[in-house]
């Protein structure tokens, strides 16, 4: 069914998907965000000393990594980058 | 009105909701004015901090839906039904006096403590008004309180599966309808709307389904009593859902139950009101059966949700505080949330009291103070809907005994995974690294050694559940004084916060101390230990609460500018 938006349909069935998603999008969150800290992993695997077969495709994803990297390091409490090249502070 | 003249059900449903709407009306509207001074023009935390994680701000009803469904499962339904042994009347005004006064009262003001103080939890707010020690103590009462809901929940889920045998296939059922939600709504992607019709609809086929195949176990199975054994089946089950990742069945059936509760509530009112049953119980009893304790305290712990419950606040602070749109909306959404659990509560006095042909019958039911209950709410409440929509006894009884059975099993699978990062945490401070099985089969055990030490097997019944309530009610006596030191430092009247905070209090410790004797004298060492920890606990609540006050009032001054420039000094700018 197609849902005009501002109808009284379409302002209850938003109020439906938020009584179903809002109580559990801190546990969504976090999840993602444990798969996005291996995602990171994986693409800096090589500076931090682990072969890694594929760097020459995830090399040109380092810089999409630096904000969550940023975000990385601060949350497992390091003020600066722990890696000398990838200085995003 | 004679005390013991038969009174008809529906007036007594009218009086109650009367009471709990004119409280809605009147006192929440003095608290708003003169006590909390709710004040709109104040960002609320889901603004300044929006995040679209936590910090979401939310319509008012919707915002509404969740605080309520979060807050009422079966403790306002077994509660109140154990209760009403001493008859209905000190029941009914302890829940309907108690939602107006303590309760909305308690709700509402945790959720203005945590808006004021950018949607911190109680526990949190414990340490920045109590101090550290109150930082502690909040998570030494929060770990108890979770301890004791998986075994009560464990025992009464498993009294009524014994009890009421048809409800055994819509229970497990409910399981897999869940399942299949989860699947529909995140990989087959299908509109909310209809897959919550179709779920609805499924959970009552199972219903019907397991009406007509009740599934009764022998007496004992491999070596286990019935009720032993679906004690173990639903650990197992608990620790397994516990460990899922939560789209796959906690969430949808977190959902399916939110709106089963609307769908029984509605039920159960309708009934009552077609059917216009006469309360056969004694409005004070006379004649307890041997072995009741005293009504004075335990009727004031053995309902807990319903007339007060510290369990609110965590959910208040928790997630609510940080969707709040607008402050003013904390009247509707916190205060007429308790309104809500406390129609539940006073639902299930009349079915628990109304829904017998004899008093005979009635004290056949309640023949002692660990019998009756839960199972007597779903006897009553099974011939008022009878009565009223013309459904068979036995689907009418089915239908409510799923409704109590699941709405105890989703706490408890939320219960375990809670206290699973308690434990994970615990072990983190002392050094330890614990994955989430190992921390999981600790939760287990631990939990499985309480339930059975508490009866589980049937031969205790629910002893376990006024000291449930006891350690409930200290959580509220937590959050009451944390609410009382923020007025005194704003020099509000605290009045309305102090005279439930006391009462609370007093009421937990002398219950705590009843129950020690009771405890002593059935040799129950477990739970005899148990007590004297949630004694001590509350005598540490007090304490700390009088030194806190005490500091508050001779501090200097604070006031609603203060909030304000906190709440600025946190714009998302600035990080």
């Amino acid at each position: 069914m197609t849902e005009r938006p501002g109808t009284a349909w379409a302002r209850f069935s938003a109020g439906l998907r938020e009584f179903y998603a809002a109580p559990y999008r801190r546990a969504f969150a976090r999840a993602q965000r444990d798969e996005d800290d291996l995602f990171m992993m994986i693409v800096l695997a090589e500076s931090l000393g682990v072969p890694n077969p594929v760097s020459y495709y995830t090399v040109e994803l380092l810089p999409v990594m630096y904000d969550r990297f940023h975000d990385w390091h601060t949350r497992m409490g390091m003020e600066h980058s722990p890696l000398d090249y990838l200085s995003c502070c | 009105m004679k005390i013991g003249a038969p009174v008809s059900s529906p007036l007594l449903a009218l009086i109650g909701i009367a009471m709990m709407v004119l409280g809605y009306l009147f006192y929440s509207k003095f608290l708003v004015k003169h006590i909390f001074k709710l004040d709109s023009s104040i960002p609320t935390p889901a603004h300044t901090r929006k995040d679209g994680i936590d910090y979401v701000p939310t319509n008012m009803y919707v915002l509404w839906g969740h605080h309520f469904t979060s807050v009422a499962g079966a403790a306002p339904i077994v509660g109140p039904a154990v209760a009403v042994i001493w008859g209905w009347l000190p029941a009914f005004l302890w829940v309907t006096l108690g939602t107006v006064f303590f309760a909305g009262m308690h709700d509402m003001g945790a959720l203005w403590a945590s808006v004021r103080n950018k949607g911190h939890s109680i526990g949190t707010l414990s340490g920045r008004y109590i101090g550290n020690r109150g930082r502690n103590l909040f998570l030494v009462v929060i770990f108890l309180l979770l301890l004791m809901v998986n075994a009560a929940f464990a025992v009464v889920i498993s009294k009524l599966l014994v009890g009421t045998p048809t409800a055994v296939i819509p229970t497990w059922g409910a399981i897999l309808v869940a399942l299949v939600v989860g699947q529909a709504i995140y990989r087959w992607k299908l509109p909310l709307v209809w897959v919550s019709i179709i779920g609805v609809v499924a959970l009552y086929a199972l219903i019907i389904l397991g009406d007509q195949f009740p599934v009764v176990l022998p007496e004992t199975v491999m070596g286990l009593s019935a009720a032993s054994f679906w004690v173990l089946v639903l650990f197992v089950y608990a620790g397994v859902a516990s460990v899922l990742p939560v789209w796959m069945l906690l969430q949808p059936r977190d959902y399916i139950n939110g709106l089963q509760l609307f769908v029984g509530l509605g039920i159960l009112y309708i009934s009552v009101l077609i059917a216009s049953p006469t309360i056969v119980a004694p409005a004070i009893n006379t004649a307890v059966p041997d072995g009741t304790p005293s009504m004075l305290p335990l009727l004031f712990v053995t309902i807990a949700c319903g007339a007060i419950s510290g369990f609110h606040g965590v959910v208040a602070s928790g997630t609510s505080a940080k969707q709040l749109n607008k402050e003013s909306d904390a009247r509707f959404v916190g205060y007429f949330g308790a309104v809500g659990e406390g129609l539940l509560a006073l639902g299930a006095i009349i079915a628990a009291t109304a829904g017998f042909k004899t008093l005979a019958d009635w004290e056949n039911v309640y023949s002692a103070f660990n019998q009756g209950g839960v199972g007597a709410f779903v006897e009553g409440g099974g011939a008022i809907l009878n009565a009223g929509l013309g459904l068979p006894v036995s689907l009418s009884a089915t239908i409510l005994a799923t409704m109590a059975v699941l709405f105890a099993a989703t706490t408890m699978d939320t219960g375990i995974r809670l206290q699973r990062f308690v434990v994970q945490e615990a072990a983190e401070i002392m050094g330890i690294k614990v994955g989430k099985f190992v921390a999981t089969i600790v939760v287990l055990i631990v939990g499985m050694g309480l339930a059975f030490g508490a009866g589980a097997d049937g031969s205790g019944g629910m002893v376990i559940w006024p000291l449930f309530g006891t350690t409930n009610q200290l959580l509220a006596g937590l959050t009451l004084a944390i609410i009382a030191v923020i007025l005194l430092q704003k020099r509000r009247n605290v009045v309305p916060v102090l005279i439930p905070l006391v009462f609370v209090l007093l009421m937990s410790v002398y219950a705590a101390v009843v129950q020690l004797g009771a405890f002593y004298a059935t040799q129950n060492w477990l739970l005899l230990a148990l007590d004297i920890i949630i004694l001590i606990a509350a005598l540490w609540v007090i304490v700390e609460s009088v030194i806190a006050m005490n500091k508050a009032r001779t501090a200097p001054p604070t006031s609603d500018e203060d909030d304000r420039v906190t709440e600025l000094e946190d714009e998302p700018a600035a990080r």
